[in-house]
Parts: structure tokens; C-alpha cells; sequence
């Protein structure tokens, strides 16, 4: 299969991407891994105009621990996060279970995270430890809170002219952790439920900070607010994990599909949050 | 546009569209059909190549994007020295049955040993699940990749 045709321009610097983006409109896309993007185009999905490829652009591959946060640049590949030392928690956590080894090999954090795919496993993680996107345009560079950014299926909240070149992921200094649980029916496909957690614990041992968020159980990935409230200032236990995944499941909104019923994905919410939340504990108790 | 791209050792240049996918360069216009295309949805994995050592789907990627770069295929496995161990453990071992995943298998294999001179069980099966063998004939494929370590790294200390 064939994708419609489309120009093509190797940029060799992010401000040569931006300015050549701009000039496609909304017609053009990033081209980085392409292992969502390239897919959609031979199925003539997404039929842009002008691909912009940053993959020759130098210094988008750092992963590395600063100020606090995990720095993912835009080249960062899955297969470069599940091997760096630099990880931790949810983010360590889900890097494994992205796609399959190939895809892995190619595709990229900030393109997924980009893509907003409500069925991707990223923007779960990223909405359960509060990370933010960072934007470069004409002007300088901004931050955007992963709240902000993922704004419905689909869609982010990039203008024309700027691109992702981040992703600023918060490393919490005292004790913490995270986990991410997903069910696939195999290798490759898309989640049929994913949880996200993450747990930050306080001096006396109650949780001082919770993230939970789901996959492909709602439009858009969607954090289950009512189960972080009813974690925060309480000490782990599991009956507050049950009781976290009940209001996880309760603000879970599935389909009936061929991965299963909504009923049935629900029951399985309540039971990775549960899950996902003893794993996190774990982590930031030990 | 004009690329060049050095597949199996040599180089090939082309003026390709924008548009076209890296297996079909392979196969038509460098004439390598050791490549096969299966699904061409990015799922079954049998147009694996190595692209400067590193597997890739090879449908899942545009031509243009190899420019300058170096990809092996199945044939660029042999050496002047014979088989490759991956291609003789396959062979030993009956590593497979209809043949068409076989190319992307040892590929894959061969990436595995590169890295990992002696993967387990389930390392081969995790770098592998990738790639589809719609005979199922996975058994005799992990013994393979496992044999072909075993006589890569005897060879490497002899």
C-alpha cells in the first residue's frame, strides 16, 4: 500500500522543522518514528500534504535526569526509554509494553504522546505523573501541562508553526513510585485497558501526591480524579486501593468491542488500579 | 528525490517519490525479494530488515528515510565464509516450515545475538514477538536462535 503523495523536507534543525510546518499549515505533519503516522497514511487515514522529517536533526535524543525531571527528547525511541537506566516508576513501567520490539526500535515517546491516540499507552503515564510537553514555535519554546495538551481524540493542542521537542516528566525527590498495567489480547495491539499510577509518599508514610489515569476505556486518555482524592493523606493499605479502583472503574466510560464487553473492562479497571496502586507503594515504600 | 542508500554492503542509488516504502525499494528497485510483505499494517513483522543493525519493519518506513544509512536484508547474511550461524542453526534445527517469516526470524535473530551471546528461552520469545509465524512454528525457531548463539560464541572463542 501506497500513501497519497505528499512533499518531503529533512530538516536539519528544529527551527528549519517549525518554519517548514508552518508553511504546510494543517496540512503537514512531524514525521519522526512514523509507526502510528506511517500506518494511518497507507490506509489514507491522514492524507497530509508535506511530511517534515526531524529524524536527521542532531541532539533531539537525549534521555537523562534534570532539575527534577526526566528529559525525553523528540528522537527518544520506546526501545531508548525501556533500556536507559535514567527511568523510573510508571514510565519504566509501561516502556516494555509499547507495540512490539520492531516498533519499539522506531517509534518515538513525544510522537505517541503527540498522536494522542486514545487507545496510546503514554498520556496515561504522563497524565498520572503530571508531566509537561514541551513546544518550540517561532517565538521560544513553552511548556504544556499533559492536561492541556491532549485535548480530545486525535488532537493536541500544538499551533501550526510549533512542534514537540520534549517531554519534562517529574522525578519526585523523596519517596515515590509507579506502575503501569495493561491488558492486550497479544503482542502489538492496542491496550484493551491500561491504568496508570503513581504514588508519592510523605515523612510519616500517608500519600502525599497520587496520579491515576486510563487507556482505552474513555475517548481521550482520562485521569480517574475521584480515585486520587480519595488517596491523598491516607496511608497505603489495600482496602484504600479497592476502594480507589472502584472510583477508577466509575469513572471509566468503555465500549463494547472485540476486546470486550464495557462491563467487563470496567471490572478490569477496578482490579489494575488496585493492582497498579499496590505496585506503586511498593516501590516508594522500599 | 536522490538517494542512496547501501543495502547488504552496496551501494544503491535511485530517485524514488517521497512516497515509497522502504520494502518496496528492497524488492523492486534493488531487486532483494528475500524481503516478503505480509499484513503491510505494521503488525506481522515479516519485512524486517536491519537499518545500521537495528530491526525495523521495512513497510513501516519510507525509502528516504534509509538515505545515507546502511540496511541488511536476508541476503546480505551469508559471508564469504558460508552461512551465517543463524541461517545454519536454522537449517539444523528445521527452524521453519512454510518459510515465509524466516528472513525477519533470522534477522531478528541474528540483531538478538549481536547484542545478547546467550539469550534465554525467553529472551528469544520476547524478541521475537514482533514477528508473526502463522504455522506456529515457534518451538523449532527459538531452538535455532539459541543454537546459532551456541555456535556463534564457540566460534568466537576458537
Amino acid at each position: 500500500m501506497l500513501p497519497a503523495r505528499f512533499d518531503y523536507v529533512a530538516a536539519s534543525s528544529v527551527e528549519e522543522a517549525i518554519a517548514a510546518k508552518a508553511e504546510g499549515g494543517d496540512e503537514a505533519r512531524i514525521l519522526a518514528g512514523g509507526q502510528s503516522l506511517l500506518p494511518m497514511m497507507k490506509l489514507r487515514f491522514a492524507t497530509p500534504s508535506k511530511l517534515v522529517d526531524i529524524n536527521r536533526i542532531a541532539g533531539l535524543d537525549a534521555i537523562r535526569s534534570h532539575n527534577g525531571h526526566l528529559h525525553v527528547g523528540a528522537l527518544v525511541r520506546h526501545a531508548d526509554i525501556a533500556a536507559s537506566g535514567a527511568v523510573s516508576g510508571a514510565v519504566a513501567s509501561a516502556a516494555p509494553w509499547i507495540a512490539d520490539p520492531l516498533v519499539r526500535n522506531l517509534g518515538t515517546m513525544c510522537g505517541s504522546v503527540a498522536h494522542c491516540d486514545p487507545e496510546g499507552d503514554w498520556n496515561s503515564v504522563l497524565l498520572a505523573t503530571g508531566a509537561e510537553v514541551v513546544a518550540q514555535g517561532p517565538s521560544g519554546r513553552r511548556t504544556i501541562d499533559i492536561g492541556d495538551f491532549v485535548q480530545d481524540f486525535f488532537t493536541n493542542s500544538l499551533a501550526e508553526d510549533e512542534m514537540v521537542v520534549a517531554l519534562h516528566i517529574p522525578v519526585p525527590s523523596g519517596r515515590s513510585g509507579g506502575s503501569y498495567q495493561k491488558l492486550e489480547r497479544k503482542v502489538g495491539d492496542y491496550a484493551t485497558v491500561g491504568v496508570a499510577t503513581h504514588l508519592e509518599l510523605a515523612d510519616d508514610g500517608t500519600i502525599s501526591a497520587a496520579g491515576v489515569a486510563m487507556t482505552s476505556v474513555a475517548p481521550i486518555n482520562r485521569k480517574a480524579t475521584d480515585a486520587e482524592a480519595l488517596l491523598v493523606g491516607n496511608a497505603p493499605s489495600a482496602e484504600l486501593f479497592a476502594e480507589a479502583g472502584e472510583a477508577a472503574a466509575a469513572a471509566a466510560d468503555p465500549r463494547d468491542d472485540v476486546r470486550g464487553s464495557a462491563r467487563w473492562k470496567r471490572r478490569v479497571v477496578a482490579a489494575f488500579t488496585q493492582r497498579a496502586l499496590a505496585a506503586a507503594a511498593e516501590q516508594a515504600q522500599s | 528525490m536522490e538517494i542512496t542508500i547501501n543495502i547488504n554492503g552496496t551501494d544503491h542509488t535511485a530517485d524514488v517519490e517521497p512516497r515509497r516504502l522502504l520494502v518496496d525499494h528492497i524488492r523492486t528497485g534493488a531487486g532483494l525479494t528475500g524481503t516478503h510483505i505480509g499484513c503491510d499494517t505494521t503488525s506481522c513483522g515479516v519485512c524486517t530488515v536491519l537499518v545500521d543493525g537495528t530491526p525495523v519493519k521495512s513497510c513501516t518506513m519510507l525509502a528516504v528515510q534509509a538515505d545515507g544509512r546502511e540496511v541488511t536484508t536476508v541476503e546480505g547474511l551469508k559471508s564469504a565464509d558460508g552461512l551465517h550461524p543463524v541461517q545454519q542453526a536454522f537449517s539444523d534445527e528445521h527452524g521453519l516450515q512454510c518459510g515465509f517469516c524466516t528472513p525477519a526470524m533470522m534477522l531478528v535473530g541474528a540483531a538478538l545475538i549481536d547484542e545478547n551471546p546467550a539469550p534465554s528461552d525467553d529472551e528469544v520469545r520476547w524478541a521475537i514477538s514482533g514477528n508473526l509465524c502463522r504455522c506456529t512454528g515457534y518451538m523449532n525457531i527459538v531452538k535455532a536462535i539459541q543454537a546459532a548463539a551456541a555456535a556463534a560464541s564457540s566460534n568466537g572463542d576458537s
